[in-house]
């Protein structure tokens, strides 16, 4: 009895812990740290093509420059920051006027669950097929849009979708907004319902009209879970790949050609030059670094003043308890 | 304000009329293109060259099926190796992060609080920025064309085990943890009898997302598996947008179809989940 009494207690129960947290750690060493450092190091050298020798490069940041350089990685790099914001614009836009529609307590709409489950199901369906179905869809010259054009007169002739570059990074920014806005309404409607109550009941009582309600209380509530939506939209919009590959292969003449799209066709298309791709992955990985750190920082400063906030009240009570002495 | 203001009641009505439309046309949005792709899936493709739109079904399934798979698109391989990849990914990758989530929230260990920071900086990295790295690592132990250069990874899943944690703090009181203690338990045995049945919600939240996340996952399997008895679904997927189907209209979208039915299935009857799930984690991959 006492002997157990003594294992309870005592510090002995720590193997445990890192008995229970072996496998992460292993398969985290294994196939995420070895592999990003691989990666890195890989960077710095000549590596082409499978089963070559590979050798450091003389000037070590060449791979770098030259990727810095590259027309087609800077075009990539400009078309993920466009065809991520003519997809997030929108995407925020709609998600918080559902939001507002879904959660106002004057009028409610009906068949809420419906049109939720209805307006997620995009995010879950493989992106790989909605990326096929939509140049299925919008084919040239008898794709389904362009029948419902020429059938209503819209148009007098099909239009060939996909010889415009405009229009390609336009569709690809909307299928993508398709995808997420039933995902991003969802986040924010359980943000507003974790909103204490009692607020709105004030605001009712003060008179305030659903608009002022929504500006001037929502809102502000919402702002951690607003940064937090735009922060991983924008790093999941940075890793851009399914859709704009399988749409249009990046095309037209690389109009929808996204970073993740240049290196994986740089790694293992044609002559599979791991070493710029490695090179271009590392760019990557510092921008999505910074805007990850940029979230943390943003998060983790609430509750930083939090903290303080109560360490200062916590000195005032033992000072106050001091001159109660 | 007063309620029953003549004015304000229509002005009340057209905008709840208003709202229902914007609604009703995004479901129509959202319903669309599958409608048109299982509508076509069953028409041949003169038919769909003369009017893609039709809501009417037609009667050339079984002929679109044979076209289909007479060809590069195997339905069958890609949802067995689908299956295979997605089903032990998830099990492991929820199983261990529970392990690995039990382990921050029960035990006091020296290394907690940098192994917990570590999760939360690694939870917004892709897989995507070392995949050339593991690639070539991959190549050189041969584990590419494998299936456990797939699978072994979710074993490490930060985004889960972040879940798993918030789930445990208020779900799992320790003092059932003592009292098994108490009884003599072993903690393996604790964590597997006790800990898991009571973390079963949270998990199943966790294994519908892995699962589905896994089924369409594209730009691993890609590069990794380079054999074509090996290729998942949303490899074969890719196929249909080659020249091989490209006057093929009525079998792309029968072969579309077949890649999302078990999604369609799942989705449908585990939606409520989904979405509080979805509401829950706010955690996107």
């Amino acid at each position: 009895m006492s002997g157990s009494q003594k294992h309870l207690k005592g510090m002995s129960y720590a193997k445990y812990g890192y008995l229970f947290a072996l496998p992460f750690i292993l398969i985290f060493l294994f196939f995420t740290l070895y592999p990003t450092i691989y990666t890195m190091i890989l960077g710095f050298t000549d590596a082409q093509g499978v089963g070559n020798t590979t050798s450091f490069l003389e000037e070590p940041f060449e791979n770098f420059r030259r990727i810095l350089t590259n027309n087609t990685f800077i075009t990539s790099l400009k078309n993920t920051v466009i065809l991520w914001m003519l997809n997030f614009i929108p995407q925020i836009t709609l998600a918080m006027v559902l939001t507002a529609w879904f959660t106002a307590r004057r009028i409610t709409i009906k068949g809420q669950g419906f049109f939720k489950v209805l307006f997620y199901m995009p995010n879950i369906i493989t992106a790989a097929t909605i990326a096929i179905l939509f140049n299925a869809l919008f084919g040239y010259p008898n794709g389904p849009v362009n029948d419902f054009l020429v059938s209503t007169g819209l148009k007098e002739s099909s239009v060939n979708f996909f010889v415009s570059k405009t229009g390609s990074q336009l569709i690809v920014a909307f299928i993508q907004f398709w995808i997420w806005y039933g995902n991003t309404m969802i986040v924010l409607i359980s943000g507003v319902l974790g909103i204490s109550p009692d607020i709105y009941e004030a605001a009712d009582i003060d008179g305030a009209n659903g608009l002022q309600i929504f500006f001037r209380i929502t809102i502000p509530n919402l702002k951690t879970v607003l940064l937090y939506t735009l922060v991983t939209s924008l790093i999941g919009g940075l890793n851009m790949f399914d859709i704009p590959k399988l749409y249009l292969r990046g095309g037209p003449d690389n109009a929808t050609k996204t970073v993740s799209v240049f290196i994986y066709d740089l790694a293992f298309t044609g002559k599979q030059q791991f070493a710029r791709a490695a090179a271009a992955s590392m760019l990557m990985f510092i921008i999505i670094s910074l805007c990850s750190a940029f979230l943390f920082w943003l998060l983790r400063d609430k509750e930083a003043i939090a903290l303080e906030k109560m360490k200062k009240q916590e000195m005032k009570e033992k000072r106050k308890g001091m001159s109660g002495l | 304000m007063s309620k029953n203001a003549p004015g304000k009641n229509k002005w009340t009505v057209a905008y709840t009329v208003f709202q229902y439309i914007v609604c009703i046309l995004l479901t129509c949005l959202s319903l669309l293109p599958f409608i048109i792709m299982i509508v076509n899936a069953t028409r041949s493709s003169a038919q769909i060259q003369a009017h893609a739109i039709s809501f009417l079904p037609g009667t050339n399934f079984s002929a679109n099926m044979k076209v289909l798979t007479t060809k590069t698109f195997h339905p069958l391989t890609g949802f067995f190796n689908s299956a295979i990849i997605a089903v032990s990914a998830t099990f492991l990758s929820v199983y261990f992060s529970t392990m690995t989530a039990y382990s921050i929230v029960a035990y006091d260990w020296k290394f907690k609080k940098a192994f917990f920071a570590l999760i939360m900086a690694v939870l917004m990295i892709p897989t995507q920025v070392s995949s050339i790295g593991f690639y070539q690592f991959m190549y050189k132990i041969n584990m590419t064309n494998n299936f456990l250069a797939l699978i072994l990874p979710a074993i490490a899943a930060p985004a889960t085990v972040f879940f798993m944690r918030q789930y445990m703090i208020p779900a799992l009181p320790m003092s059932i943890v003592q009292s098994a203690r108490i009884d003599g338990a072993s903690e393996f045995r604790t964590f597997n009898q006790i800990v898991i049945p009571m973390c079963k919600p949270g998990m199943a939240t966790q294994a519908i997302f892995t699962f589905v996340t896994q089924w369409n996952n594209l730009f691993m399997p890609m590069i990794l598996l380079t054999e074509k008895d090996k290729w998942t679904m949303p490899m074969m997927v890719s196929q249909l947008s080659g020249d091989m189907y490209k006057t093929e209209y009525g079998a792309v979208y029968l072969g579309l179809l077949l890649t999302v039915l078990p999604i369609f299935v799942i989705y449908f009857i585990l939606s409520k989940y989904i979405i509080a799930g979805v509401a829950l984690g706010g955690v996107k991959e």
